[in-house]
């Protein structure tokens, strides 16, 4: 997911007018993915080296589990790992509304080009 | 002194991978291809499961192997023995495919084939119960195996996978009597995150469970076979 997440800031940086200087991107990422903001912020602190996001901070927020039971009309929280069907009457967890988050809220960045920074990626 | 700013973007990090996908599948579909994506952890049975697959579908259809999962050169080979093209792909250190590597595939197979003659393009991806789930590659289905030797709860480690899978293949069954494993719970714990998987219990070294399996992926071709006879039409 390194890949992904760089590929995408370098497509947003290569499409500016100026390509800007990046101090920090803002990842939401859902706690039903298959990304461990541990493992990624790791991964992403090697990779960046070099690269035009040298410097660049990663902060990371995650967004919980959460599904609606439609059969008793309400949302609930699975615990991951343990148990995902609905606590009060069972039913399967299929209608997930918040965990599946896997992108880039926003990019901080300032007003001098990063025109020291070859992006050899 | 400089000005920082802020964009707010929303950008999705699969969103590139999900464009090359629908690219992909968009390509089968012109083809009246069907593309099934078999996932799993290392050494859960694929490569033992498409032997036994082209051992009898190959009568059936024309296929093809895109094995992302390749030790060494010998998996291929296995596979090649049944007469179909197996396109190996260089994943590199990648833990799974992507709709771009299986694009070089494709690419490959139409290059070296007619490919509106194949029915099923099986494509084994990098062993790994994580990652691949997320990675879309084109496929029409998700084929996910879980090894009795992998123990009940790998679902409820592992979710995404087998949330997303379309059919679970339940491998090794020969070995159930070796094993202090319930099947029964293996289900239970799938059903509670994905309640109308298909789930087929099977032994590729018995055979056991096959003919379910085969009937499954029949079922999945039959889909295409529209497509199919409007290709043969306009040839
Ligand atoms: N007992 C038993 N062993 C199996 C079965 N299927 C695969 N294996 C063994 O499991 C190991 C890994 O199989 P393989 O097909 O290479 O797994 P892959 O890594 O998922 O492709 C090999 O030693 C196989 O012989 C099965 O149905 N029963
Ligand atoms: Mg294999
Ligand atoms: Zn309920």
């Amino acid at each position: 997911m390194t890949k992904a997440l760089i590929i995408t800031v370098k497509d947003w940086w290569e499409s500016q007018p100026v390509p800007p200087k990046i101090s920090c991107i803002h990842l939401i990422v859902g706690k039903f993915t298959c990304v461990e903001p541990v493992s990624l912020q790791f991964a992403f602190n090697v990779q960046k080296q070099n690269t035009f996001l040298e410097g660049v901070e990663l902060a990371i927020q995650e967004t919980p589990l959460i599904a609606f039971c439609h059969h008793c009309q309400q949302e609930y929280r699975p615990e991951i790992g343990i148990q995902y069907d609905c606590p009060t009457c069972r039913s399967p967890m299929e209608d997930i509304r918040s965990g599946r988050e896997l992108k880039i809220d926003r990019i901080e960045y300032c007003s001098d080009s990063a025109k020291t920074y070859a992006p050899n990626l | 002194m400089h000005q920082t700013f802020d964009a707010a973007l929303g950008i999705n990090l699969l969103h590139a991978n999900q464009e090359g996908a629908d690219h992909n599948r968009a390509h089968f579909d012109e083809w009246g291809i069907i593309c099934l994506n078999v996932m799993s952890s290392p050494g859960a049975g694929k490569t033992a499961l498409l032997e036994r697959t082209l051992a009898v579908l190959t009568h059936e259809y024309k296929i093809a192997v895109i094995e992302g999962d390749m030790t060494t050169e010998l998996d291929a080979e296995r596979l090649r023995k049944y007469g179909v093209p197996v396109i190996a792909i260089n994943t590199g250190r990648s833990c799974h495919l992507d709709s771009k590597m299986v694009a070089g595939g494709i690419h490959q197979l139409s290059y070296q084939y007619n490919p509106a003659e194949f029915d099923l393009v099986l494509v084994e991806n990098v062993g790994n119960l994580v990652c691949p789930a997320e990675f879309e590659v084109g496929e029409h289905a998700k084929v996910a195996l879980l090894s009795l030797t992998e123990g009940e709860d790998k679902p409820l480690k592992y979710p995404v996978m087998f949330q997303e899978a379309d059919c679970l293949l339940i491998t090794k069954m020969d070995l159930a009597p070796h094993l202090d494993v319930d099947v029964d719970r293996i289900v239970a714990n799938v059903r509670q995150m994905n309640p109308h998987v298909a789930i087929v219990p099977v032994s590729a070294k018995t055979g056991e469970g096959l003919d379910a399996w085969f009937d499954w992926v029949r079922s999945w071709i039959a889909r295409s076979a529209p497509a199919k006879q409007q290709l043969s039409v306009v040839h």
